[in-house]
């Protein structure tokens, strides 16, 4: 039986380098993936021997694009083993940013990164401005709003802008691309209208930028946090500048409603087949970390926008609670030193670099029966999980809280899916859409607390702590939810130094490889069972891995090996791959 | 939001500023024509686009004032005089004759993110009008082999024309494998040796590009260097700062256009019109400094004042970079802004030098003449070798210092 065996390295349009390598049988099925990050930094080991204080700055540069989540889980690791509470206005403050940021990753992840999956921009050229109009006034209508930009004028121009692009034959960064494949099922009028809101969440998102900077001094990487509390203190005291927050949140909100949440009614419609029959599920396994915390108690200890939980084989009726000693990282397909089971505290990130396996025409394949990533395998209770948006709304409807479950529930009453689509990659992009549509919604209500609070003469920002007894001995954690998922920041504190420092990132649960019995990660799981319409053309593998919204800072790269030559590739079950 | 072009003026008035922003009149009319042909030779080469800018603009209506204001802030940015506005405003017309190819190694994508931020051009502009962006990663459609063969096809046919811009430090250790890219496994390396081989100039953009940022912090686990430790024999422009702000990166651009050749650089290989002062000549904060008015502890009155950020660790006077005067996100705010002291991020091995929340042991402000008074080239070895000098004595010595700054150096 004639395998072939899929290379594409670089996976393009996420953060980072990632690989993934997939064998697809006759039909063109996927049955076997890995997928691997090809580049290594060592952050946790410059972390090593550093002012505990410093090590938000320095952890934050892990990824610049979920920017300032780490910052906040480096220093919260760091208050939680001091045990420091911040005060309100340093928890509203962080919330905000943070929920800027989650509404600006998940936008620019929808249509910067992930819809030229599935709309195809050669075809949106084809279309008729009218009946464009109708079309959109069709998906926004099924969440009772207004479409965003629908006109004749504007989707003409539009048309217009690209046309005169297009002709030149040099498409730049649209350049190359697999248009015209028979994986793109959306119109000429659908594809419009993904193309418009394309270059309007261009603007939105710089716009979503300068949130952050508002009460983050800069986007990326912003600079205001700091070990117990905030530093924007000129910031918040002044109404103008939370005016001008707001203002641009309901620009955001506006978005949302109008475009995003209309724009994944009509991909999710118009490719509900793949999403009915499972698709892209993965895992089936989701854990939440819990995140954003809503009241004043010490860490871990107070309410949570999103609640945190373990769901089990899609099981809704049951969850399990988290227990974070029960997180191990395991290294057995791993580019590091060791094997067993280590919890972050005790972790080790010691490289240990064996390369690539068998190289033929200047293509180098995965040693996948050994090492072949940077990521680490990590398990919870010695189970694999997906984290995310989707695992977040999955704990939140199982565990009954009441704000996602509604969100979740009208967002499917609406658009007249099932609740089984969201185990599929159409589900975890549409999850991302409603959490941002719930963000959108509480963050005018921080808003108007901070504005509140400030307005009632509370200007503290910052909690003081001894520093110097304190960092004598102790450890914690910052565990919270990023916009792609749990993320976990592990600190052991000696002497006023970083003693030991491990980060466990949502894109090491989901981009990791095979653990040491085998089971595949979240990625590699996911892609099983997808169908590629053409092989020269893994479409659909993008799709899907693109779903996750990669964040590699140590990247994953799916190679596909030149072009028609990917044909001649057998390859047995696993590995050993033999030239045909 | 900030007026840039009242920013620019500030720093051709600053007493403390020593670049030179007079070279005399045969310089600038010397350089004026020497631009002049270079543009009509752009203008009749072929555009890698036929879409006119100015007419876009025309088109838009609105947006033709705001656009001549930007003109002439950029051009003072770019420590030009007026008479050049005419010009970089024909520049960036052209801007669609030079292509750019981008390409990311030991990075965290934060400068593709800040590209995205751009604010003047804005990122839509700039993508399908301005610049001939070939290949770039994290936005770019094409994935696997058809992004190699995009670069290819790019470098092939642009070869010798193209900028190339590189985000990210380069790992030399264990023969450059900690990272890799493409099917073959080709490594960071030489990849970037192959891409460099071919380009018109290179242009490092972040810190971890210029000077290996932070995978390059001690103990540089990978053994990351920044490019200009390896390309050799083509011109290097480094934009370092993390994230680059995207006003520089547009700024070089604009430069190349407009003359054929790099801007001036320090010893660095900075642009000297972006990096040629110091944070701290053009902060909002500085008077708090030069009255001796400090925040001593996050949170307390100074903080709620907005005093200097000094004793809580600011590097601005350590620091060169325009970031006082562009900031950032549409000049929303800057980290001095929000109460947090600058961290040094442009200038090489900041996370072990610069990055923490502590003063300087070493800093030896020379506060009599106002400030430092010195240049990136003479300023790092002065600096680092200075006897330590207590925070009140130069805080009260600056106050003195305005009175006198005409005195000199030393």
């Amino acid at each position: 039986m004639a395998k072939k065996h899929l290379v594409i390295d670089p996976i393009t349009r996420i953060e980072g380098h990632l690989r993934v390598e997939a064998i697809i049988d006759e039909n063109n099925v996927v049955t076997d993936a890995y997928t691997s990050s090809t580049m290594f930094r060592g952050i946790e080991e410059i972390l090593k021997g550093r002012d505990p204080r410093d090590c938000g700055l320095l952890a934050m540069r892990i990824c610049g694009v979920c920017t300032g989540t780490h910052y906040q889980r480096s220093i919260e690791a760091v208050e939680h083993a001091f045990n420091v509470t911040i005060p309100k206005n340093a928890r509203l403050v962080r919330n905000l940013v943070q929920g800027a940021l989650y509404l600006h990753d998940h936008i620019v992840h929808f249509y910067h990164l992930h819809a030229l999956d599935w709309v195809d921009i050669t075809e949106a050229l084809k279309a008729d401005p009218k009946a464009t109009v109708k079309e959109a006034h069709k998906w926004a209508g099924l969440s009772g709003h207004q479409p965003w930009n629908a006109s004749e004028t504007v989707y003409a121009e539009v048309q217009q802008r690209v046309t005169r692009y297009v002709k030149q034959g040099r498409l730049g960064i649209f350049g190359n691309a697999y248009w015209g494949s028979k994986g793109f099922k959306l119109t000429p009028e659908q594809n419009l209208i993904g193309l418009s809101h394309y270059l309007d969440a261009l603007e939105v998102q710089r716009e979503l930028g300068k949130m952050m900077a508002i009460f983050g001094g800069k986007n990326p990487h912003p600079q205001s946090f700091v070990v117990g509390g905030v530093t924007c203190v000129q910031d918040i005291k002044n109404p103008a500048r939370i005016a001008e927050f707001k203002q641009l949140l309901k620009k955001a909100t506006k978005f949302c409603k109008e475009s995003y949440l209309p724009d994944v009614y009509m991909a999710g419609t118009m490719y509900a087949d793949e999403a009915l029959e499972g698709i892209g599920g993965g895992l089936g396994n989701f854990m939440a970390y819990g995140g954003f915390r809503t009241d004043d108690l010490p860490m871990y200890k107070g309410s949570m926008l999103f609640p945190s939980g373990i769901v089990k084989n899609k099981d809704l009726s049951k969850v399990f609670e988290i227990d974070q000693t029960k997180i191990t990282e395991d290294v057995t397909h791993s580019w590091y030193e060791g094997k067993t089971n280590l919890h972050p505290y005790d972790g080790e990130t010691k490289p240990n670099y064996t390369g690539f396996g068998k190289k033929e025409d200047n293509i180098a394949y995965l040693d996948t029966e050994n090492k072949y990533s940077w990521i680490k395998s990590p398990l919870y209770d010695d189970e694999r999980m997906e984290v995310g948006p989707l695992a977040r709304m999955i704990v939140g409807v199982a565990k009954g809280d009441e704000r996602i479950t509604k969100y979740v529930t009208r967002f499917l009453k609406q658009g007249n899916l099932p609740i089984k689509v969201l185990f599929s990659t159409v589900g975890r992009t549409a999850a991302r859409a409603i959490e941002s549509e719930i963000m959108a919604d509480i963050m005018m209500e921080w808003c108007d607390e901070l504005a509140s609070n400030t307005a009632n003469g509370d200007l503290s920002t910052w909690t003081e702590f001894d520093f110097d007894s304190l960092s004598a001995d102790a450890q914690g954690f910052g565990m919270e939810e990023a916009p792609r998922g749990g993320l976990g920041h592990w600190i052991k504190i000696k002497d006023g130094k970083v003693a030991n420092y491990q980060a466990v990132v949502p894109s090491t649960w989901n981009a990791a490889p095979r653990d040491y019995k085998g089971r595949l990660g979240a990625y590699e799981s996911s892609l099983i069972g997808t169908k590629v319409a053409n092989p020269d053309q893994p479409l659909e593998i993008l799709r899907t891995v693109h779903s996750f919204d990669p964040c590699i800072a140590c990247a994953v790269h799916i190679i596909d090996t030149n072009g028609k030559e990917l044909g001649v590739y057998k390859v047995d079950p696993i590995g050993g791959t033999s030239r045909a | 939001m900030i007026d840039s072009a009242e920013m620019v003026k500030k720093v051709f008035t600053q007493k403390s500023g020593r670049i030179e922003t007079n070279k005399g009149e045969a310089f600038y009319n010397t350089l004026f024509n020497q631009a002049k042909s270079r543009l009509k030779t752009l203008r009749a080469q072929e555009p890698l686009k036929e879409i006119d800018l100015i007419d876009i603009i025309d088109s838009e209506g609105i947006n033709r004032r705001d656009f001549m204001k930007w003109v002439s802030a950029t051009t003072a940015t770019l420590m030009l005089p007026p008479m050049f506005a005419p010009l970089v405003a024909e520049a960036t017309e052209l801007m669609n004759r030079v292509p750019v190819i981008w390409i990311e190694l030991q990075d965290c994508a934060g400068n593709s993110e800040a590209l995205l931020r751009s604010a003047a051009p804005t990122v839509d502009d700039l993508l399908f009008d301005v610049l001939s962006l070939e290949y770039q990663e994290t936005l770019q459609a094409a994935a696997g082999h058809d992004a190699d063969k995009q670069l290819e096809e790019a470098v092939e046919h642009f070869k010798g024309q193209y900028l190339l811009f590189v985000e990210g430090a380069i790992p030399m250790a264990n023969n450059g494998q900690f990272g890799t890219i493409g099917a073959s496994g080709e490594t960071f390396h030489d990849h970037l040796i192959r891409m460099a081989n071919d380009s018109a100039a290179v242009v490092a953009v972040g810190t971890c590009a210029t000077f290996g940022g932070i995978p390059a912090a001690a103990p540089n686990p990978t053994g990351a260097v920044g490019v200009m430790d390896l390309v050799k024999g083509k011109p290097i422009v480094n934009i370092p700062a993390c994230p680059a702000n995207p006003a520089n990166m547009v700024g070089v651009i604009l430069h190349y256009v407009l003359t054929g050749q790099i801007p001036e650089l320090d010893s660095l290989l900075r642009p000297k019109f972006a990096f040629g002062y110091r944070i701290h000549d053009n902060c909002e904060r500085r008077a708090h400094f030069d009255a001796g008015e400090f925040v001593e502890e996050w949170g307390d009155e100074g903080a709620k004042n907005n005093f200097c950020l000094y004793k809580v660790g600011c590097k601005g006077p350590m620091t060169f970079n325009n970031c006082s005067i562009v900031r950032y996100n549409e000049g929303t705010n800057w980290p001095i802004g929000v109460g947090r002291g600058c961290i040094g991020c442009s200038e090489p091995d900041f996370w072990d030098k610069y990055a923490y929340e502590r003063p300087m042991a070493d800093a030896n402000i020379k506060a009599p003449t106002g400030g430092v008074e010195k240049t990136v080239d003479e300023f790092g070895l002065g600096l680092l070798t200075a006897t330590t000098v207590g925070i009140g004595v130069h805080a009260i010595a600056s106050a003195v210092a305005g009175k006198k700054s005409d005195e000199g150096e030393e």
